[in-house]
């Protein structure tokens, strides 16, 4: 694909992203020449809230590209939150702790694989049983008082977080949010760009295609979702060892399944994830701003709700036709 | 266009007899490029293919006749290494091979042109082309070389493309070119064609055969898979005919005719021709009176139309396809409501849209598309049989259904329509074509026959289901029904039909005694122009 074609379907995709873009940033501008302080908090606090966000969605489309719909996100987000939290509370060693994370969320990608790949269980059913695994296990061993030996902490890039609006959000972060920016574009860059790409998108739409042409289905089915299961992993990482620094029950708090919905707006494309999670992590900032500042009068459970009302919104009335790979979900069955 | 469209019809008439050059009869020396040696398939119930010979000499076209179902796919998925055969020795160029899978066949330098595109509808033509054999500049795909590539390939052959168009956006025709394309671009030298003809207008056809041609002539060897007999008159070379998983035997174009054939193809002598009495109309079953339909968008696309069928007579609509025959059909059976008329069913007028009230009045319903509007193709071959019945005794006692009867009924409507299947739970979707459709031709004929409206009931099915189709629809007019035949085939409608009504754009424009108009005459009609 070369570049005129390139921009040419970008902007036929992502044109209500585009769009909900333009608005967004004229947003930040007036917001940012009459409170600066609190606008540079509030888009910092957005790329960090939409992290966790953008990495379960590159996990679900990492999957549903290539025919898997994982809705075990939130499980093996939240377990690999927990083994992350384990590991540094008895080792001390914060990466050694993101590696457990990571590799506990590979490994129940790999479950996932196993059961609708080679078992061809319904998908649906599969990843609910990873949810309820997770549940179980993080509520059966967690202990109560616990904590990490310090978290990941943000790192100043130099004069580039001096950079007005956009310094603060984007080069003064810690590792995990970094990382996440960096593997958004290399996903992208993977999923249509590269063989491995270009064979993992042919095998969700047309797996019978793909495997007349000797691409091995079940192999790239494999590891697509073992990749995103790892990717789900370091979301769970940066909620224990980044954000938070301790572990509590359920603190996955649906996360895994609004990235779904982060997905289904970014059409299953890593940048158009991106786009949506931001969008809902300035929802949630603002959210909290409101809440601290305590100008409107209502309850905060409302005020609360905002992201999650944006999401319905966003999902039922801006997405438009958005179509999912052809092949989502359904097990490739040799003859 | 309308004053292009006769001489372009009249073209398409005259080429049908005007058959493409064939060749002398080829050398026998020609060494083979393929062979197949005692190839045994067994699927669970089933013998695919029985210890079946197969040779395809360099440069050839072998076309593959046979019925559906009788094991030419098979075959041509054991050599493609989608199958593994149970027994039996491949030889490609003289040489002992195994073909585990596509991989192997392709090293094999053997394409498929499969019968359902294998093609990503939402990748650029380059992308499916490439994908498996990718062309690389480090790690990232090189599409710009990929499309000089392809488009070089593409002129060297005269298979035109345009490799940046995106599959589901090009006209079928095309997309079988990229499926050549595909095979080509591996370096293919034996090429099956699955049935490539079935998805194809007769004008895309003869596109096809000439690219076939061409391709022999740079040394290509093609087996051709097919079960329409004039198609393999015309372009094969040599002809292997198969019958229930076996080879009946192995001919040329010169030596049988297209009768010979069928009878190997199906076993028995074959009437290619319908046989029936002349009719004997009686009083009028359906009666259409100024009926006016719209399609989806809203727009008229039936005006203002008025016919009647009789008892005891077919009446047959033909006209191209998008003329207006579907959504009168739709109309008439309750699918679609018309925007005005109205019609009536032995003098009584039915109310629009509610097909139930229609069925009860004795209309019976063969769909167009069999596998969406005929059958719901994950219910059992039993429950298909009662979709229309189901609610009423015996299958049904107040709520509860009576399994038994269902099972019962459907024993005897597989035995009586010759239905061949598994068994009578097994689902529709497990059916070949031709069995599903007996097996919608049983329910819709199993009941009392007012009125039998069947749209393009042969369409896809194979010599002996269409012979059979054809004689139940003309017992039926026999036995006092009305029969309202819907078809594009002109041989078909000349055949079966008493009376031909021609629509053309939303309308009849004319209506005539078959036995009073030839085929030329009915071709220009149906391009709109008078006789």
């Amino acid at each position: 694909m070369d570049r005129s074609t390139f921009w040419k379907g970008f902007f036929r995709q992502q044109r209500p992203l585009i769009i909900l873009g333009s608005i967004v940033v004229i947003v930040i501008l007036y917001f940012y020449l009459t409170t600066p302080v609190i606008t540079e908090a509030v888009l910092a606090s957005a790329v960090r809230h939409a992290t966790p966000l953008v990495l379960g969605a590159m996990c679900g489309l990492l999957g549903e590209r290539a025919g898997i719909i994982n809705i075990g996100i939130e499980g093996q987000m939240l377990l690999s939150a927990f083994i992350g939290f384990l590991v540094n509370a008895w080792s001390g060693n914060l990466l050694l702790a993101v590696f457990a994370g990571v590799a506990a969320g590979a490994v129940l990608g790999l479950l996932l694989a196993f059961m609708s790949v080679t078992l061809k269980i319904d998908q649906i059913i599969g990843g609910t049983v990873i949810n309820i695994i997770a549940v179980g296990l993080t509520g059966y061993f967690y202990q109560a008082g616990l904590t990490t030996e310090g978290k990941l902490a943000p790192i100043a890039l130099g004069k580039l977080a001096e950079i007005p609006i956009i310094g603060r959000p984007l080069f003064n972060n810690p590792p995990i949010t970094y990382a996440t920016i960096v593997l958004v574009f290399v996903v992208h860059y993977v999923l249509f760009y590269t063989r491995w790409g270009l064979r993992t998108r042919a095998v969700g739409e047309h797996p019978k295609a793909a495997d007349t042409l000797g691409v091995n289905v079940y192999k790239i089915r494999y590891i697509n979702v073992i990749l995103g299961g790892a990717i789900a992993g370091l979301a769970g990482a940066f909620l224990t060892l980044e954000a938070v620094g301790s572990f509590e029950r359920l603190m996955t708090n649906g996360r895994g399944f609004v990235a779904l919905a982060v997905m289904i707006f970014g059409r299953w494309t890593p940048l158009g994830s991106w786009g949506a999670a931001l969008l809902f992590g300035v929802t949630s900032a603002i959210q909290t701003q409101i809440q601290f500042a305590g100008v409107i009068d209502i309850p905060h459970q409302f005020i609360g709700m905002l992201p999650y009302l944006l999401t319905i919104i966003v999902l039922a009335g801006m997405v438009g036709k958005s179509r999912p790979p052809a092949a989502d979900g359904i097990p490739y069955e040799k003859e | 266009m309308a004053s292009h469209a006769p001489q372009l019809l009249m073209e398409s008439l005259t080429k049908k007899n005007n058959q493409l050059e064939k060749r002398i009869p080829m050398n026998e020396n020609i060494p083979l490029a393929l062979e197949a040696r005692k190839i045994t398939k067994r699927f669970p119930g089933v013998v695919a293919n029985n210890r079946v010979d197969f040779s395809l000499k360099k440069g050839e076209i072998h076309g593959l006749l046979g019925e559906n179902g009788a094991g030419k796919s098979t075959l041509m998925n054991v050599i493609y290494g989608l199958y593994s055969a149970d027994e039996g020795e491949l030889f490609i160029d003289g040489e002992m091979v195994e073909i585990n899978n596509p991989h192997d066949a392709i090293d094999l330098q053997i394409g498929m042109v499969h019968q359902h595109f294998m093609l990503v509808p939402v990748f650029s033509v380059t992308e499916n082309i490439i994908l498996g054999a990718e062309v690389m500049k480090g790690t990232t795909l090189d599409l710009n070389k990929a499309r000089q590539d392809i488009t070089r390939l593409s002129e060297g052959y005269g298979l035109k493309v345009d490799p940046r168009a995106i599959i589901e956006e090009i006209p079928v025709g095309v997309q079988q070119r990229v499926e050549i394309l595909k095979a080509l671009y591996r370096d293919a030298n034996i090429l099956v064609f699955d049935e490539p003809t079935a998805v194809l207008t007769p004008q895309e056809a003869d596109d096809l055969f000439r690219i076939m041609r061409q391709l022999t002539e740079q040394g290509v060897s093609i087996v051709f898979i097919t079960h329409k007999l004039r198609e393999v008159m015309d372009v094969a070379d040599r002809i292997t005919v198969m019958r229930r998983g076996e080879v009946v035997g192995t001919t040329t174009p010169q030596e049988i005719d297209k009768r010979g054939l069928a009878e190997m193809m199906v076993g028995r002598e074959v009437i290619l021709e319908v046989e029936k009495d002349p009719a004997s109309p009686a009083e009028p079953v359906l009666q259409v009176m100024n009926l006016s339909v719209n399609d989806e968008r809203g727009m008229e696309i039936v005006h203002d139309i008025s016919f009647e069928v009789r008892r005891g007579e077919i009446l047959g609509i033909a006209g191209v396809q998008g003329n207006g025959q579907t959504e009168v059909v739709e109309a008439l059976t309750g699918l679609r409501s018309p925007a005005s008329g109205e019609f009536y069913l032995n003098g009584k007028e039915m109310p629009y849209g509610n097909p139930r009230k229609l069925i009860e009045a004795g209309l019976s319903h063969i769909p167009e598309d069999r596998q969406r509007h005929g059958l719901v193709m994950s219910y059992s071959v039993a429950d298909n049989m009662v979709l229309c019945t189901y609610y009423e005794s015996p299958f049904a006692k107040g709520l509860q259904r009576n399994k038994q009867a269902v099972l019962e009924n459907a024993e005897k409507l597989i035995a009586d329509f010759d239905v061949r299947t598994p068994g009578p739970m097994v689902h529709a979707g497990k059916l070949s074509g031709g069995n599903q459709q007996k097996v919608i031709v049983a329910r819709e004929l199993s009941r009392p026959v007012q009125l039998l409206l069947a749209n393009q009931p042969t369409r896809g099915l194979d010599v002996g289901s269409i012979e059979y189709i054809h004689k139940r629809i003309i017992e039926e007019r026999d036995n006092g029904a009305a029969v309202l035949f819907i078809s594009a085939e002109l041989d078909e409608i000349m055949s079966l039909a008493d009376r031909i009504a021609v629509m053309y754009q939303g309308k009849i424009v004319s209506t005539l005694q078959v036995d009073q108009v030839t085929k030329a005459e009915l071709g220009l009609l149906m391009a709109g122009s008078e006789v």
